[in-house]
C-alpha cells in the first residue's frame, strides 16, 4: 500500500496537471472564437467569388481552359494537407493523416505516383515518417497565418498543375462542422469541377454581361483566384476545428483529472484512517500492559 | 429610376466597405472606368490602382489590389486580395514596402522575381497617392 505521503504527492500533481489542461481548454476556446470570426468575415467574400463565377460560368460556354480541363490520363496526384502544428487536440491530426494516407494508398494503388503539399507540422512529421514525396512543406505556420499563405500554396499547386507536375489534386483539411464535430474534408481542387451549386448560383443572372477583358481573359484570373479560395478556407476550417478539438481533448482531461483527485482522496482518507487506526491501537494495547 | 447605388469592396478577410454612393471610379483591366446609378451588367478585372466614390458630393479614397468589379442591378462589388481605406493606410508601412521594392528592383535579373518587386512598388506607390490625394 502506497504510504500517505505518496498519495498526498499524486493528488498534488495531478491539479497542477488539472490547472494547465483547463488553462490549455481557455486558450483553445479563445481562439476559436478568433478562427471563427475569420471564418464570419470571410464568408461574404467567398460567397460574391461563387457569385461571380458563376455568372461568368452561365453567361459563356465552357470555353476550355487548361484548370478545367479533365486529363485523360493521371499519372500524379497531388495531395494539400492541412493539419494543426501542435497536438493535444484529440484525434484531430490522427483522422486528418489518416484521411490522406488512405487516399494517397488508392491513388498508389492505381499507379499513380503520389505528391504531397504539407501545411502544419504534425501532417508534415506523419508524411516524413511514412516517406511521401513532399513538394512543399510548411511548418509553424498555422498559429498566425493570412490570405498571403494560401496564396503561396495554391500558386505551387497550379504551377505544378500546369507544367504537367500534376494531374489531379486534392485538398484535405478538417471541416468546423460545429464544436464538437470536426470532420477531415477531402475535396477535389483541380481540375476545377463544375458544381451545382455554381450552376445554381448563375440562375439570377439572365442579363447580358459586359466583360472587360474577354470572357476568357477574365475567366483566366478568377479561375487561379478560386484555386485560392479554396485553399484559404481549407486553412480556416482546419484552424477553427484544431481549436475546437484541443477545447473537448483538454474539457475531457480536466474531468478525468477530476476523477482521478476524487479516487486518490478515497484513498488518501483511507490510508490515513488506517495509519490512525493501528497508531491507536498500539497506544491502547501500551496502555493496558502498564496497568497489567 | 434610382439615383444613387452600392457599393461593397470585400476582402478575404473582412469586408472593407459598404456604402450608398452616388459614383464609383474604378482601375479597370483596360483602363479607368466609371460606374453611376442603373449601369448595365459590367464584369471586369481590376488593376492594382485606387478606386474612389462620391457621396454627398465628397470624393473618398480606397486602394484596391489584384480583384475585380462586379456591376449588376445597381450595386458594383468589388472583390480584392486587399483594400484599405485611405484614412487606414499606413504611410510608414507603405514607405518602407517602396524602398524595399526598389532596392529589390535594382538586383532582380530574373523576370519573375522583377515582375514581383515591380507589382510591390506599384501597391506601395498607390497607396502613399491615394493618401496623398485624399489628403
Amino acid at each position: 500500500m502506497a504510504s500517505l505521503r505518496d498519495v498526498k504527492n499524486k493528488i498534488d500533481g495531478v491539479k497542477k496537471t488539472k490547472q494547465i489542461t483547463k488553462a490549455m481548454n481557455m486558450v483553445a476556446s479563445a481562439k476559436l472564437r478568433r478562427a471563427q470570426e475569420r471564418i464570419e468575415r470571410f464568408r461574404p467574400y467567398a460567397a460574391k467569388f461563387y457569385e461571380m463565377l458563376g455568372d461568368l460560368a452561365a453567361g459563356g460556354d465552357d470555353s476550355a481552359h487548361p484548370l478545367l480541363e479533365v486529363r485523360d490520363e493521371v499519372k500524379t496526384t497531388g495531395i494539400v494537407l492541412a493539419t494543426s502544428d501542435r497536438g493535444l487536440c484529440g484525434s484531430f491530426n490522427t483522422n486528418l493523416i489518416k484521411e490522406a494516407t488512405s487516399l494517397a494508398a488508392e491513388k498508389a494503388a492505381e499507379g499513380k505516383t503520389v505528391k504531397l503539399y504539407c501545411v502544419g507540422k504534425k501532417g508534415r512529421d506523419a508524411m516524413r515518417k511514412f516517406e511521401y514525396e513532399r513538394l512543399l512543406e510548411y511548418a509553424d505556420a498555422m498559429s498566425s497565418f493570412d490570405f498571403s499563405l494560401a496564396n503561396e500554396v495554391a500558386t505551387a499547386v497550379i504551377n505544378a498543375y500546369l507544367a504537367g507536375e500534376l494531374d489531379e489534386v486534392f485538398v484535405i483539411y478538417g471541416e468546423f462542422q460545429s464544436l464538437a464535430k470536426q470532420v477531415p474534408v477531402n475535396l477535389p481542387l483541380l481540375p476545377i469541377q463544375k458544381t451545382e451549386d455554381e450552376a445554381q448560383e448563375g440562375t439570377g443572372s439572365d442579363l447580358e454581361y459586359i466583360y472587360e477583358p474577354s470572357e476568357e481573359g477574365l475567366l483566366s484570373e478568377l479561375l487561379p483566384r478560386f484555386i485560392k479560395v479554396q485553399v484559404y478556407r481549407g486553412l480556416l476550417d482546419t484552424s477553427a476545428s484544431e481549436h475546437a478539438a484541443r477545447m473537448a481533448a483538454m474539457d475531457n482531461a480536466t474531468r478525468a483529472c477530476d476523477d482521478m483527485t476524487e479516487s486518490l482522496t478515497l484513498i488518501y482518507n483511507k490510508t490515513r484512517q488506517a495509519a490512525i487506526t493501528t497508531e491507536l491501537m498500539d497506544i491502547v494495547s501500551g496502555a493496558e500492559a502498564l496497568k497489567g | 429610376m434610382e439615383k444613387t447605388l452600392q457599393l461593397e469592396i470585400v476582402t478575404p478577410d473582412q469586408q472593407v466597405l459598404s456604402e450608398t454612393v452616388d459614383y464609383v471610379g474604378a482601375p479597370g483591366f483596360e483602363g479607368e472606368f466609371g460606374v453611376l446609378a442603373n449601369h448595365i451588367p459590367f464584369l471586369s478585372a481590376l488593376n492594382i490602382g485606387n478606386l474612389y466614390y462620391k457621396k454627398d458630393g465628397k470624393t473618398r479614397y480606397v486602394f484596391v489590389s489584384g480583384g475585380f468589379a462586379d456591376v449588376s442591378n445597381n450595386k458594383i462589388t468589388i472583390l480584392a486580395e486587399s483594400a484599405e481605406k485611405a484614412e487606414d493606410i499606413d504611410v510608414e508601412r507603405a514607405m518602407n514596402a517602396k524602398d524595399r521594392a526598389e532596392k529589390r528592383l535594382a538586383q532582380q535579373k530574373d523576370m519573375m522575381e522583377y515582375a514581383a518587386a515591380q507589382a510591390a512598388l506599384q501597391r506601395a506607390l498607390f497607396r502613399l497617392k491615394a493618401k496623398e490625394t485624399a489628403g
